[in-house]
Formats: structure tokens, C-alpha cells, sequence
């Protein structure tokens, strides 16, 4: 089976660190890898409580006061398996993202519009995208340089596709307005 | 907003076959422009007109309000060498000159006397991250050094545009970001204009702005021409 990317198993991979409190799982969670989504408390006290009730978790220790912060939580050997199980798993290959460009190109030519121009106008959108994440890499440290690479390989990847898509109008025009 | 060079439906032509077909851009001072597009669509020929190596068959080419392609060889000769920059894909350097002797070139060309050419060249080293390799022959660096040493040597002279043509097609992505990083850096501190061809949009992703060549003709202006 092939897993996604998830809360849940972030967090359980961040208490198999060390036993945590919510809030120091947060701050772990949003520097590392919430830029531009930070992690929402309630979401973070919410699948903590889920993950407690499956087993992954439990609360070592209960401090003083009132609210969610006084419990410290530490991961169970079910919640490390899973972890576990996560890490060695591939992610999910994206091949369906084209397909929403390959539709709009494959109507354009079957309606006669311009496909050539929206795929120009779409090489501009991706490379303004391009640009910003470059500054964001030259403004930036080294998490920052490594998250917007992961973007940046990938939209070069969308537009090596425009690309040989451009190169290949006339003869998907024969193809889809036969 | 302040044309540094400008290109007015420039026709070009290798013989019979066609390269450049009206093409026109203006690139504004201080501006990185990126010039992209499938191989052999005209863009390095756009750009060597753009620096007076090239004399179109028809059309304008204009730098800082002077009219650059009706002036004589020896004009554009000094306009090259002492206003304009340039970076090749392998970085060109002189095999019988040390490092920075290299970097020195333009100034000693530019009648630079040799001492300050040298002390100036060397200020660059640090920058470069080769502290220490001056006395080094080009044989003797990587490629990602070498192409580090080019881009000092485009720069030394504080031109006014560097034209930089596929500056790091030679050089694997991580050390070519380097060579970018650099290039943009020393290009906003010094205020210098950059026109630089490629055609990988991680290095046009350091632009301020794209054009796309395409079978001879600019198509696609995001600011200035549009």
C-alpha cells in the first residue's frame, strides 16, 4: 500500500524523537514543515486524542494546572511501527496533474482556439511561480532552500511537459480533429 | 523606466537560413532579463546582436540612446570591451594565464595598468569562494570554478550589461545555482543590466523577467514591449 503524506504520522514521527508536549510538537511541526500552513493547536490537541484512543500514543505524565498542555505524550510501539512502516514506503507518484493542462490543450485545438498562446500564458504563470520560489531559496536557510526545490523540480518538470507539448500542436491537432 | 539595450525588429540571417525574423525586446537598466526557447530558435543570435557581435541584416539595435548597429567594427569593439560583460557556456578562459590573470584581461585590455588591474582581480577571490587559487592555471579548476572565474572576468570591468549565453549549460544544477546566485548578487549590487539565454527555467527563475524566442521572433513580452 502506498501512503500519503499526513498530520498524524508527522506528529507520531516527531514523538518518536522524544516524548513531547502539544505545543513543542507544534513548534517542531510548523518549522520544519509548515511553511505558509502552520499546524492549528486544535488540529494538533484533536489528533493527539485520536491518536491516544488508536493506541499510538499515550500521556506519560500530567502536570499541574488545567488545559491540554499539562500532558506530556510519548509514542507506543504501535505508533513507531507505523512510523516506521511510513518512512520505508514510497510516496505516491503524481502523474495526474497534467491532465488538466492535457484537456485544456487537447479542447483548445478541438475548438480552434489558440492553444499555443495558453500555453504560453500557463510557461508565464509557472515561471513567476519559478521566480518567487528562488528568492525565497536566496532569502532563506537551508529548510527553506530544500522545500522550495522539492516546488521548483517539480514545475520544471510541468514545464519540460509545455514545452515538448508546444513542440507537438500540429500533430495533435491531426490527432484530435481528425 | 530606462532602456539599456534594445533590439527593433532585428532580421538575421546564417546564409539562406533564417535566424532572427523581426525580432524586437528592451531590456531596462539594472534589469535581468531571461531569454528562453528551444534550441535553434535564434536566441543566442538575438543576444549577440543585442552586443554588437553580431550585425543584423535589417532592423535596429540600440545601447544607452547610440545607435549600435550601423557603428564601425572598431567602434563596437570598444563598446564591447569596455561597457559590455560577457559569459559563454565554457567559460573560455585563457589556458596560459593564471586565475587571475584571467579575471584581469578586461581591465589590462582597457589599459588598466597591470598592478591595479591585478590587485583589482584579486578583490574578487573571496567573493568567488576561491580564496587562494590565483597563481592556479584554468586546467587545474573544476568546471563550476572555472565558470565562477568567467563570471568574475564578465564582471571586473563593472559593465554596464552582461550578456551571459547558456552560463551554466556546462555545469550540474547545485554548483550552477551557485554561478546564478553570484551572477544575480554581483549583477543588483553593481546595478548592472544582465541578458542571459537559457533554456532551463531554474536558471531563468533568477530573472526578473522571460521572453521567449521562437522561430525567430519574440513572442512573449511580460512588462516592457506588451
Amino acid at each position: 500500500m502506498v501512503v500519503r503524506m499526513s498530520v498524524p504520522l508527522t506528529l507520531l514521527g516527531l514523538l518518536d524523537r522524544e516524548p513531547s508536549h502539544g505545543y513543542d510538537l507544534k513548534r517542531a511541526y510548523d518549522t520544519y514543515f509548515g511553511r505558509g500552513k502552520q499546524l492549528p493547536f486544535g488540529q494538533v490537541y484533536s489528533t493527539l486524542s485520536r491518536l491516544a484512543r488508536d493506541g499510538k500514543v499515550m500521556i506519560s505524565e500530567v502536570g499541574p494546572g488545567v488545559g491540554p498542555d499539562r500532558k506530556q505524550y510519548v509514542i507506543t510501539d504501535v505508533g513507531a511501527t507505523d512510523v516506521d512502516q511510513w518512512l520505508t514506503q514510497p510516496v505516491e507518484p503524481e502523474p495526474h496533474l497534467q491532465s488538466v493542462l492535457f484537456t485544456k490543450v487537447a479542447l483548445a485545438l478541438m475548438l480552434d482556439r489558440p492553444a499555443e498562446e495558453y500555453l504560453d500564458t500557463q510557461r508565464r504563470a509557472h515561471l513567476r511561480r519559478m521566480r518567487e520560489l528562488t528568492e525565497i531559496k536566496r532569502a532563506g536557510g537551508l529548510v527553506d532552500v530544500m522545500l522550495a526545490d522539492h516546488g521548483l523540480y517539480h514545475l520544471e518538470a510541468d514545464l519540460r511537459w509545455i514545452e515538448a507539448t508546444s513542440a507537438r500542436l500540429d500533430a495533435l491537432r491531426k490527432v484530435v480533429r481528425p | 523606466m530606462t532602456i539599456a539595450v534594445e533590439a527593433r525588429e532585428v532580421v538575421f540571417s546564417f546564409g539562406t537560413t533564417p535566424a532572427l525574423r523581426e525580432a524586437s525586446i528592451a531590456v531596462e537598466q539594472g534589469e535581468i532579463l531571461a531569454i528562453m526557447g528551444p534550441s535553434g530558435s535564434g536566441k543566442s543570435t538575438l543576444l549577440h546582436c543585442l552586443a554588437g557581435i553580431l550585425v543584423p541584416d535589417a532592423g535596429e539595435v540600440w545601447f544607452d540612446g547610440e545607435r549600435v548597429d550601423t557603428m564601425r567594427e572598431a567602434r563596437r569593439s570598444v563598446l564591447r570591451r569596455e561597457r559590455f560583460g560577457f559569459v559563454f557556456q565554457f567559460g573560455q578562459l585563457v589556458p596560459e594565464l593564471t586565475v587571475v590573470e584571467n579575471v584581469a584581461l578586461p581591465l589590462l585590455l582597457a589599459g588598466v595598468r597591470r598592478a591595479e588591474a591585478l590587485r583589482r582581480a584579486s578583490g574578487w577571490f573571496a567573493r568567488l569562494g576561491l580564496e587562494g587559487m590565483q597563481q592556479r592555471r584554468s586546467g587545474e579548476l573544476s568546471g563550476g570554478q572555472a565558470q565562477r572565474v568567467a563570471l568574475a572576468r564578465g564582471l571586473v570591468a563593472e559593465p554596464r550589461v552582461l550578456f551571459a549565453d547558456e552560463p551554466t549549460g556546462a555545469l550540474d544544477s547545485l554548483t550552477g545555482e551557485q554561478v546564478m546566485d553570484l551572477m544575480v548578487g554581483t549583477a543588483r549590487e553593481q546595478g548592472t543590466t544582465v541578458v542571459l539565454v537559457t533554456h532551463e527555467p531554474r536558471v531563468a527563475a533568477y530573472a526578473d523577467r522571460e521572453v521567449i524566442v521562437r522561430d525567430g521572433q519574440v513572442i512573449a513580452h511580460d512588462r516592457i514591449a506588451s
